[in-house]
């Protein structure tokens, strides 16, 4: 029996997934960033359906007077700062991100780890971390070296 | 091959939260919800059972909150930096945005305001007015980027928002209560002045999570480009 509510929980459940494959399988830092906003989205709307009841009407008051079945207004409390929070977690990563392609060119993350890669390697003065079973490098450097 | 390990990964994903969702409960009766919803009214006076949740019940949540905003915002400066005096802008917006947004400029600030107002009577409140303030602000950023937003003005706006909502709280204290114990008469419920401290507090929200959000925005705009 495929009841509304379930079909909602289909959805928050299936935003999370969306989410998690963008988080875990994107290579683009953006997309990686967009994963966790839709993330957000899907928790947030399990959060309410959580407490979901059939007919409860919002906990505001209408014309004067208290609706007679209301819904539960903890979790719609902790979803308004999950999503205020959601906000400033965006803006900031963004930010973050607009600063790694000023200082590397790229989104890439396979490649921006390689290039912090080098650059810890020629901070602190040692070789490269190599071991014989790493996979070949993606990508080769200007230099020449992996 | 990779799309067929994707469709893996989220068929295991997809397996392992139905496994869970099996095992939930759901539907439960709300532990602390219907007698907040039975008493709220009497006990705060707010229309909105959900400000009064948020103002009342657990003020210092929203305290953090603001507080977890605030950080984001000035890492955010902090990582962005300053642009270069000289550094390339973008040209200005063409006429329907620039019209548009001198034509919005009143309305969003009307709207914005609304909102805050009567945040604890209607849907609505300081957050989410506060970004309608913020889009207010931002929008004719966006049709003239030679224009800056004086970001002087929005970090003392922002100062004294954040410091009135802890005097306010403070307040609270002085009179014996607990921090950020709701005060004042309560008024009649579901009328404008009701609901003591809780529009000001409100108020003090909306102006801080404003400004904000209008300063984190223009200084995602004005951040330099790579090239």
């Amino acid at each position: 029996m495929l009841d509304l509510t379930l079909i909602f929980y289909i959805a928050a459940v299936g935003l999370m997934l969306i989410g998690i494959a963008g988080i875990v399988l994107s290579a683009h830092l953006v997309r990686v960033i967009f994963g966790i906003a839709i993330l957000e989205a899907g928790a947030n709307l399990l959060l309410l359906l959580a407490t979901y009841r059939e007919g409860a009407a919002a906990p505001i008051m209408v014309n004067g007077e208290f609706p007679v079945v209301m819904a539960d207004p903890v979790p719609q409390a902790l979803v308004l700062t999950a999503i205020v929070i959601g906000v400033g977690i965006l803006a900031l990563t963004l930010s973050l991100a607009l600063r790694v392609h000023r200082a590397y060119g790229t989104l890439d993350i396979r490649e921006i780890r390689q290039h912090m890669e080098q650059d810890i390697a020629a901070a602190a003065g040692i070789e490269m971390p190599t071991s014989s079973e790493a996979p070949l490098p993606v990508y080769v450097s200007e230099e020449g070296g992996p | 091959m990779r799309r067929f390990t994707s469709a893996l990964f989220l068929a295991g994903l997809a397996v392992l939260v139905a496994a869970v969702y099996q095992q939930m409960n759901l539907a439960v009766t709300p532990l602390a919800g219907d007698a907040i919803n039975a008493s709220a009214g009497q006990q705060v006076g707010a229309g909105n059972i959900v400000t009064a949740v948020v103002l009342a019940f657990r003020g210092f949540d929203t305290l953090l909150e603001l507080t977890i905003l605030f950080t984001a915002a000035t890492v955010g400066g902090l990582v962005l930096g300053k642009p270069r005096a000289d550094a390339p802008r973008d040209p200005d917006a063409g006429f329907i945005l620039q019209a548009g947004a001198d034509l919005f400029f009143p309305l969003l600030l009307v709207v914005g305001l609304y909102i805050i107002l009567h945040g604890h009577l209607t849907p609505g409140g300081g957050f989410q007015g506060g970004v309608v303030l913020a889009a207010a602000f931002f929008i004719p950023v966006l049709a003239r980027p030679g224009t800056t937003l004086n970001h002087h003005a929005i970090s003392l706006i922002e100062g004294l928002a954040g410091a009135s909502f802890i005097f306010i709280g403070l307040l609270a204290m002085f009179g014996g209560a607990a921090f950020l114990t709701p005060m004042l008469d309560k008024g009649e419920l579901g009328t404008l002045l009701s609901a003591g401290t809780l529009p000001l507090l409100y108020l003090a929200v909306g102006l801080k999570v404003g400004s904000e959000l209008a300063g984190l925005l223009a200084n995602l705009a004005a951040a330099e480009a790579t090239d």
